[in-house]
């Protein structure tokens, strides 16, 4: 759980996050603007389907694979959020085609 | 974006400290330099978004970080070439570079290579430390910087380091709520106070201990952890520990965040057959290298965290004298814009009390070869227990292990699991780290579509080797 410092909110975009319409800040990373939101798990690990969330931030760990405008994989935390665009979070491997 | 060359005098890869020296240097001297970094604004992880923060009151972050704005200024104004959001996947011995930007893969060479990369945070394997709520320290000081976002709610920060005490200091500043410190013991405290007369005379001394004792008068600090365990269904709900001599303790959280120093990131070093060889101080692989930063690849340099972890100043101090490395070898005419010896010397002050720093904040082992159920692969989700099976049925290393059971093969190519690995087989094995090795690392470093790679223009040598007939 995080909260914005005050003045920190320059400008905002418009964005879906799994379906659902969110205004996120301009600037902000995929995973940064996943955690503003509320999200709390970004993926379900390939494995055991066990929920998960950013973990390093800085593109080491992977952690916040998700699926942005229909790729899947993206890591999150290294791509930055535009306006209408659509964030799924991720459910286990990525597939064919996506 | 810069439209790129296909051939520079120098590439440089990382905008951190070290990078931006190296590539500042470079450029003012005349040769052409392009500098690739993975992150969308420069400053590395250090400076991270010095060009970009949300935060504009240098009471949050400390005076320290906004030295990064004018390293970042001089940088951008330098000449060079600067392409950042792109993730170079390969280095070849000719000093061939892949890198993808926004989804299109190239080649290009460099006369000379200066590898910057930076460290990572030393993988901190407990029981939970997979659960959303959990998260480095690092990872909520980049949150602070890039988006000016704080945790909400219960926080508890866990392990040991320089760096914990700075995040601790930077979120008490923003306002946020810190409900607990739990320092993990550390294995080595004596011996680094032998190293104390060295710290005594280290430019760190009087603004860690400042910085230390401003959290201890605000948060509740428990010392000496020896057990630490997250808990949590689908979200962390509390963390338990024990102290080395109480009972075991529970608190309610809503955050925690984990972090026992720094080490090299060795990835895309490793993957060009750069040597490393294991720090027995540092507890990691460092890349071999001469004073310049020179590496065992001729032309291929390594300056930063990545070349051993000594902090921002170093690596500023070691971007340069790669940079001037560099300009020397291709320039050999050129006037030098800084004197090699005055940046040793300068490297030499910041390298004062840092063997103090290795030793004292040594995370203990417990905390480093887990115990058997722990979660050590995060991505394939390999326990402890289950690598050490394998060295029971005749692994040697990290190689044949992964063999078994994919261990270090997901995405984050072992970055979370590589020491602990290393260090588990070590321990079974009864031999050093050095002998164990580490995971081969191959190219792409970092993982890229099969699409950019068939899109790549293809020489005639290639499309013969793979042609029929």
């Amino acid at each position: 759980m995080f909260r914005r410092l005050p003045d920190t909110n320059a400008g905002t975009v418009d964005v879906t996050i799994d379906g659902r319409s969110a205004r996120v800040r301009a600037g902000d990373t995929v995973a940064a603007a996943l955690i503003s939101a509320g999200v709390l798990a970004s993926r379900v690990a390939d494995v055991s389907r066990a929920p998960r969330a950013p973990y390093c931030m800085m593109g080491v760990c992977f952690e916040c694979l998700v699926t942005v405008d229909g790729v899947s994989n993206r890591q999150g935390c290294l791509v930055a959020v535009k306006p209408g665009m659509r964030i799924d979070t991720q459910h286990g491997k990525r597939e064919v085609e996506r | 974006m810069t439209e790129l060359r296909n051939t520079y005098d120098v590439a440089v890869v990382g905008a951190g400290p070290a990078g931006l020296a190296a590539a500042t240097v470079c450029a003012r001297s005349g040769l052409s330099t392009v500098l690739f970094d993975e992150q969308p604004a420069p400053g590395g992880q250090i400076y991270r978004a010095v060009t970009s923060t949300p935060l504009k009151r240098d009471t949050i972050l400390g005076t320290d970080y906004w030295a990064g704005a004018e390293l970042t200024q001089n940088f951008l104004t330098s000449g060079a070439d600067y392409v950042p959001g792109a993730t170079v996947w390969n280095l070849t011995r000719e000093r061939e570079i892949g890198v993808s930007v926004a989804g299109s893969a190239r080649i290009l060479t460099a006369e000379r290579v200066i590898l910057a990369t930076g460290a990572l945070e030393r993988p901190f394997p407990i029981s939970g430390w997979t659960l959303p709520g959990v998260m480095t320290a690092g990872a909520g000081q980049i949150l602070l910087k890039s988006s000016g976002l704080v945790p909400d709610g219960r926080t508890v920060i866990a392990g040991c380091g320089p760096l914990l005490w700075l995040i601790a200091w930077q979120y008490l500043n923003a306002g946020a709520r810190i409900d607990a410190i739990l320092e993990t013991a550390g294995t080595d405290r004596a011996a680094g106070w032998r190293h104390a007369p060295a710290l005594a005379i280290s430019p760190y001394l009087l603004k860690g201990l400042r910085r230390m004792l401003a959290v201890r008068r605000r948060v509740r600090v428990v010392a000496n952890i020896v057990e630490l365990r997250a808990e949590g269904r689908d979200c962390v709900e509390a963390v338990a520990y024990r102290t080395a001599r109480g009972t075991e303790q529970r608190l309610l959280v809503d955050n925690l965040f984990l972090h026992q120093g720094v080490v090299p990131n060795v990835n895309l070093a490793m993957a060009s057959r750069i040597e490393h060889r294991w720090d027995d101080m540092q507890l990691c692989f460092s890349p071999v290298l001469d004073a310049d930063g020179g590496s065992t690849i001729a032309g291929i340099a390594i300056a930063g965290d990545g070349a051993g972890i000594a902090g921002a100043e170093a690596a500023q101090a070691r971007g340069e004298l790669a940079g001037l490395a560099a300009v020397r070898a291709l320039r050999p005419n050129a006037p030098p814009l800084a004197e090699t010896d005055a940046v040793r010397t300068r490297l030499a002050r910041f390298a004062r009390g840092r063997a103090f720093l290795d030793a004292y904040y040594k995370p203990a082992v417990q905390f480093r070869r887990p115990a058997r159920d722990t979660l050590v692969c995060r991505c394939e989700e390999v326990t402890a227990g289950q690598i050490l099976d394998t060295v029971a049925l005749g692994c040697t290393g990290p190689n044949q292990m992964k063999a078994f059971l994919r261990c270090g093969m997901g995405p984050c190519q072992g970055r979370e699991c590589g020491l602990t690995v290393t260090e588990l087989i070590a321990q079974a094995r009864g031999v050093s780290p050095q002998e164990v090795g580490y995971y081969r690392l191959r190219p792409p470093v970092k993982p890229i579509t099969l699409g950019e790679l068939a899109s790549l223009p293809k020489n005639e040598a290639a499309l013969r080797s793979v042609a029929r007939g």
